[in-house]
This record gives structure tokens, C-alpha cells and sequence, in this order.
């Protein structure tokens, strides 16, 4: 199994998608809940897996073209079949992912194993009748997006309006239509003229969730932009800009590398949205742009080890954040297979451990803390003994419910609400 | 195909010291505007050194990343910004100064610590004296010495400024004969009134290669610097995959063939005797060819 690299529940939550470094995409399908067993909540099984993007080589550049899916976002659904766009650093795909439980027999003019019939054969007419057959669930990319971004592709976001898409790499973001595929607006381009006096890139983009001409994006510098699509063509000119005063007391040469916000997400709401940078989590009002109105610490233990992460590059990695379906939650993941939750009404928070050796299936999962004075208690694992190789990047929260996906590395984990 | 596998990451073992934590007090990075008593001037020394050890592994990282297939802009980005900062700040605090002044006479101390990624670029034939051990920063007893790291793309006389070296080092690294690394190196001596001005730019450039990389990374693979005179004549913007892009996004109909043919089409009229003479000519000496 190779590293998931993102998880992403679909809009009813019935199906979770992940994508890994190899290209692939495997999709998870919750059960019907049973009549049979009313108190076992519908557990998630393996739909369908395809190979989504196949490594390529940039001859121009002589490069590789890593397959590793970035992103997964589901469409709304419009009919029976389902579809998501997924992305490499290059190419955007629209799957479609359609299931077939009956056929026709009794054709006219094939034979059962589609052999055409003789017509002179064909004695009388019959009525082909719908037979059922073995679930069978194929994907079809239907569209490519390709060749629009000279860099790395960090984010796809659908719009509210279920007709538009933006994506986004370091330098630039652009918007696609679904229908069109060659070619795409470029609504925002901080590349410099000269690459030499590049000093900041975007990290995140999205939409927002119910204004179809809104979108934010991230920097490298802990900044947030707000673009209205509607005020010019190409949003060189944020509408708003969100950016917390530095804190003079806590500067050092880390500073700008861990205020680099890796993700950004809107509330279902769109009253809100959160970003996370290297050590917290910040939500912000989108009618105050001078500093978030909650920030949570995730792993603050981390301050006084920075340089060495800086060393074996762990500060550089992109953590991702989601909001629970009512907005009442946050999640985001840490080190040692720990991920994080914040209730955002009462202000507790616990982190829990994605591990197989330290809990069993359908066990309640167990607080854990991570101790930062002298003395450990019994329980708690020192900062030292972290393993910064077992690092959740990616997690997901169901719509609906409170159901969660965590990625470990090459593990997906479920987790679910106790039933009372 | 090529997978990466993961590394295995590695967190150093900090040897606890009694007393002082010295981790702690530079993720904090206080700035040190004036030294006054022997205490100070051991704390200052010590913040000296991990800083100094901070941009080595910082440009160390800067050459590394150029050499994977595909280096990552944002990490790239932070990394050198971080370098800057340092830079700045030592440039500030005079320590940037004071290292162009002991290259100037007889620089080898500063030099120990950039060695080490120096030691990294060169072939072993050119090592001279083998890697040298990270030492303390002395400024004293310090040696010119030429250093070439590649005779196609430049000599970097180390008695030169620092941040002219760090070019060196930098450029040799990670040019694959596209970036001009000759523009910002100095072979002379040079004025020392200048340093300062040019170290800022030094650094500027140092970094500024690092994105340069990125640019033009689309030209002709492998070419060297005898070859790029030769085509300097030759507009490189055809393979900047942007120009392509761009032109693509703006008239997505028009492929390199349609260009050749709205060129000619666009000549029908005006050319059209030039071209049948042409013919002509191409005719007649065919005759004579054929001998017909």
C-alpha cells in the first residue's frame, strides 16, 4: 500500500476517496445500515480503485512528472454516477465513477456472448428483460485538464455555482470551466517578473462555499487573501487581506517558515475560515482582517525544537486542517500518529493516536498527551520520543455526522462516534 | 521511473548542558544589539555560532534541493528568505563586515565553516587538504587561497568577499551550465568600500540563482557557457514554457504548424515573384544536376 497523500469525504458522505503517491484512487462506500443489525452503523468499504495518474516525464525540462495525487474534490452529485476531480502537481482529471448491478439479455439481434445474429435466424421478436449481475463499478476519466500550470498544482476547489473550479500551484491560480478543458482564465499571478525577488508563493486556495465569486488564498508568509471575481478579471487586488501582527517577542529565523500556512479551509457556513500554519490553527471572521478570532495550539512543544526540525526538514511539512459539519469542530493532525481536536463552543481539546498497536478496532480511543515539563507522567510520551516519521497530514471530516477519516501514512483509519 | 522512498528522519540528540539551554535560546533568536562584559561576549559568540552553522545548513539545503528532479518552490522560497534574514542581520550587527574584512587580509576562518559546503560541490581531485572539520569561528591566522571550482564556470578567488564566495559555491552546485554564475563573482580583489553594498547583492544573487534555476531551467539542457555565447543571438523565450503557455491559453487553435502557415499565408501577395524566382533558380539548378 503506498503513502495517502488525501482523503476527502464526497458531499452526503456515503463515499470517501483517497488518493496516494502512486497515482492511485481508492474509494470507500459506507454500508446501508441493516435492518438485520440496527446498532452496527454502516462501515466503509472499498468501492472502487483506479489508477488515476500515471508518472510522466517532462521532456521540455527533462524532469519527472510525479503521479502522486495532491488533491481530491468531489463534484455534486447530478445523477446516479458520481464524479471527482483529481490532481498530480500537473494534470487536473475528472473521474466518473458509475456502478452497474443489472443487464440485458434476450437482444434481438446478438447472441448472449454479443455475437451478431443471423437475420435470417431471427424468427420472432422478443423484449430484452433487465437481469441482475455482480456489482460492477468502472471509472472513466471524462475530461482532462492539462498543461495550464507551469508549477506545482497545491489546491482544486469547486465552485458553489457547480459549473466553475479553480486551481491553483506556487505562482498562480486559475479558473476552469468542467466542460472545457483547453483552456483556463488565470485570475491570480504573483510571479515576478524577475524570479530572483520571488520571496513569497501560494500555498492553498478555495472557493468559497456559497458566493461563487469569492475565493481566498494562502502564502508563504502567513498571509490570506480575499479576491471577488467580479471587481477585475485578473485578482492581483485582494478585496481583503488577513494577516496577524507578528508576536516581537517570540521572533526568530523560523519565524516566516512557520507562519507559512499550509492549508485553508472555509466553514460550512462561510462566515469563517481556518488556517493552518506550522504550530497552530487560527480561524478567522471574514469581516476582520487584522487577526484571527481563535487560535489553537497543536504542538507547541515544538518551539524550542525547531531548529532541528528544521534540520531533518520535518518544518516543512504541510499539515491539513477540516471543520466538522456544524462548524462546531476543528481537526487537524500532528506527530506520532497524534491528530487533534478542538471543540471551538467549550474550548477543550483532546488528541488521539491513529495507531493499531495502541488501540484495538472498535475500542474507545484513549486521550494521549504529550508532556513538556521535567517530569513525565505516567502515560504521557515525551517530546523527545516522538516519532517525527509518523507524521497525519491529511484528515477528513463526514459532512453529517461525526465520523472521521485519518491518514498514516500508508493507513487509513475510521473513526466513529460511540453508539450509546 | 523513479521512487522515492521515504526517508528515515532523524531527530539529533541534543547533548543536555547544564546551565545554559542553548536550543531554546536560539528558536528564540533575540537580537544582540551590543556586547558589554566578558559574559555577554561568550553568549554573543556562541549565538554567533549557531547562526553561522544555520546558514550553512540553510545553503546546504539550497544546493541539495536543485539537485532532485523536481525541487520544491515553496521550501526553496522559505529556505532562501531564511538566508537572507541572516544575512541581514549579520550584515547589521557587523559580523557580515567583519568577515569580508578577514577574507580581505587573510581569510581562512570563515571560510573553515564554508568549506564544508564548498567540500560538498568540488571533485575530490580539487579538495585541498581533504574536508575540514566546522571549527569555531577564528579570524585570525587566515590564509588566501584560489579556489577553482570549475573551470568552465568561474574561479572564485577566496581572498575575495564572502558572499563572492558563497556564489561560487552556490553556483557551481547547481548550475548545469544555464545560470551566468560569472556575472556576480568578482575576480578581482575589488574596492573595499563597496563590500558592504556588494555583499548585500552578493547574497541577493546567491539567492536569486536559486529561482533563476527555476526560470530557466526550460533552455536547452547541458549546454555550457562556450555554447550559450554562441547562441546568444538565439531567442530563448521559445523555450520558456510560460511564453508557450501563455500564447497557448490566449489562442488555443493555433499550433506551431498554423504559425508557419499563417506566416506564409500572410506573405501570398507581397512575395509571391520572390518566391517563384526562387523556384525558378531551385529548377534550373536542378537541370544542371540531373543534366537533362
Amino acid at each position: 500500500a503506498d503513502i495517502i497523500s488525501t482523503v476527502e469525504f464526497n458531499y452526503s458522505g456515503e463515499l470517501l476517496a483517497t488518493g496516494d503517491k502512486g497515482g492511485r484512487v481508492v474509494i470507500f462506500q459506507r454500508e446501508q445500515e441493516s435492518k438485520n443489525r440496527p446498532h452496527s452503523r454502516g462501515e466503509y468499504n472499498v468501492y472502487s480503485t483506479f489508477q488515476s495518474h500515471e508518472p510522466e516525464f517532462d521532456y521540455l525540462k527533462s524532469l519527472e512528472i510525479e503521479e502522486k495525487i495532491n488533491k481530491i474534490r468531489w463534484l455534486p452529485q447530478q445523477n446516479a454516477a458520481h464524479s471527482l476531480l483529481s490532481t498530480n502537481d500537473k494534470t487536473i482529471k475528472l473521474w466518473k465513477i458509475s456502478q452497474r448491478d443489472k443487464r440485458a439479455e434476450g437482444y434481438n439481434l446478438k447472441d448472449e456472448d454479443g455475437r451478431l445474429r443471423d437475420p435470417f435466424r431471427v424468427t420472432s421478436l422478443r423484449v430484452p428483460v433487465l437481469l441482475p449481475m455482480d456489482l460492477m463499478v468502472e471509472a472513466s476519466p471524462r475530461r482532462i485538464f492539462a498543461n495550464a500550470h507551469t508549477y506545482h498544482i497545491n489546491s482544486i476547489s469547486v465552485n458553489s455555482d457547480h459549473e466553475t473550479y479553480l486551481s491553483a500551484d506556487d505562482l498562480r491560480v486559475n479558473l476552469w470551466h468542467l466542460e472545457i478543458t483547453d483552456r483556463s482564465f488565470n485570475i491570480v499571478d504573483i510571479k515576478p517578473a524577475n524570479m530572483e525577488e520571488l520571496t513569497e508563493v501560494i500555498t492553498a486556495a478555495e472557493c468559497h462555499p456559497h458566493q461563487c465569486n469569492v475565493f481566498v488564498y494562502s502564502s508563504s508568509k502567513g498571509t490570506i487573501r480575499l479576491c471577488d471575481m467580479r471587481a477585475a478579471a485578473l485578482c492581483d487586488r485582494q478585496s481583503k487581506f488577513f494577516e496577524e501582527p507578528e508576536d516581537p517577542s517570540s521572533r526568530s529565523f523560523f519565524s516566516e517558515i512557520i507562519s507559512s500556512i499550509s492549508d485553508v479551509k472555509f466553514s460550512h457556513s462561510g462566515r469563517y475560515m481556518m488556517t493552518r500554519d506550522y504550530l497552530s490553527v487560527k480561524v478567522w471572521d471574514l469581516n476582520m482582517e487584522n487577526r484571527p478570532v481563535e487560535t489553537y495550539q497543536v504542538h507547541e512543544y515544538l518551539r524550542s525544537k525547531l531548529c532541528s526540525l528544521y534540520e531533518n526538514d520535518c518544518i516543512f511539512d504541510k499539515f491539513e486542517c477540516c471543520w466538522n459539519g456544524s462548524d462546531s469542530a476543528i481537526m487537524t493532525g500532528s506527530y506520532n500518529n497524534f491528530f487533534r481536536m478542538f471543540d471551538r463552543n467549550t474550548r477543550r481539546d483532546i488528541t488521539l493516536e491513529a495507531s493499531r498497536e495502541n488501540s484495538k478496532p472498535r475500542a474507545i480511543l484513549k486521550a494521549r498527551k504529550v508532556s513538556t515539563g521535567g517530569k513525565r507522567k505516567k502515560d504521557e510520551i515525551s517530546v523527545d520520543s516522538l516519532d517525527f516519521n509518523k507524521k497525519i497530514l491529511h484528515t477528513a471530516w463526514h459532512p453529517k455526522e461525526n465520523v472521521i477519516a485519518v491518514a498514516a501514512t500508508n493507513n487509513l483509519y475510521i473513526f466513529q462516534d460511540k453508539i450509546n | 521511473m523513479r521512487k522515492r522512498g521515504s526517508r528515515p528522519i532523524i531527530m539529533p540528540v541534543h547533548r543536555r548542558r547544564k546551565g545554559r539551554e542553548k536550543s531554546n535560546m536560539y528558536s528564540k533568536g533575540t537580537k544582540r544589539k551590543f556586547f558589554d562584559g566578558v559574559d555577554n561576549k561568550a553568549v554573543a559568540a556562541s549565538y554567533s555560532l549557531q547562526r553561522q552553522s544555520l546558514l550553512d545548513m540553510s545553503l546546504l539545503k539550497l544546493q541539495l534541493c536543485h539537485m532532485l528532479a523536481e525541487p520544491n518552490l515553496c521550501r526553496s522560497v522559505l529556505i532562501a528568505n531564511t538566508v537572507r534574514q541572516i544575512q541581514e542581520e549579520m550584515t547589521h550587527d557587523g559580523s557580515w563586515q567583519v568577515v569580508t574584512e578577514a577574507l580581505g587580509g587573510s581569510g581562512h576562518g570563515p571560510s573553515d565553516s564554508l568549506v564544508d559546503t564548498e567540500v560538498l560541490c568540488q571533485s575530490p581531485e580539487q579538495q585541498d587538504g581533504g574536508p575540514k572539520l566546522y571549527s569555531v569561528m577564528g579570524y585570525d591566522g587566515c590564509r588566501e587561497e584560489e579556489v577553482v571550482t570549475d573551470k568552465a564556470l568561474c574561479s572564485v578567488v577566496v581572498g575575495d568577499r564572502a558572499p563572492a564566495l558563497l556564489l561560487g559555491t552556490i553556483g557551481h552546485c547547481w548550475d548545469r551550465g544555464e545560470l551566468r554564475v560569472e556575472d556576480g563573482v568578482s575576480k578581482d580583489s575589488g574596492t573595499g568600500d563597496e563590500e558592504e553594498t556588494r555583499s548585500g547583492e552578493g547574497a541577493k544573487m546567491a539567492t536569486g540563482q536559486v529561482f533563476g534555476m527555476f526560470e530557466i531551467k526550460n533552455g536547452a539542457p547541458g549546454s555550457d557557457p562556450a555554447l550559450e555565447e554562441l547562441f546568444s543571438d538565439v531567442d530563448a523565450s521559445y523555450y520558456d514554457l510560460d511564453t508557450m503557455l501563455t500564447g497557448m491559453q490566449s489562442a488555443p487553435k493555433m499550433g506551431p504548424y498554423d504559425f508557419l502557415d499563417s506566416l506564409a499565408s500572410s506573405h501570398g501577395p507581397v512575395s509571391n515573384s520572390s518566391c517563384r524566382a526562387d523556384l525558378n533558380e531551385l529548377d534550373h539548378i536542378m537541370e544542371i544536376i540531373v543534366g537533362s
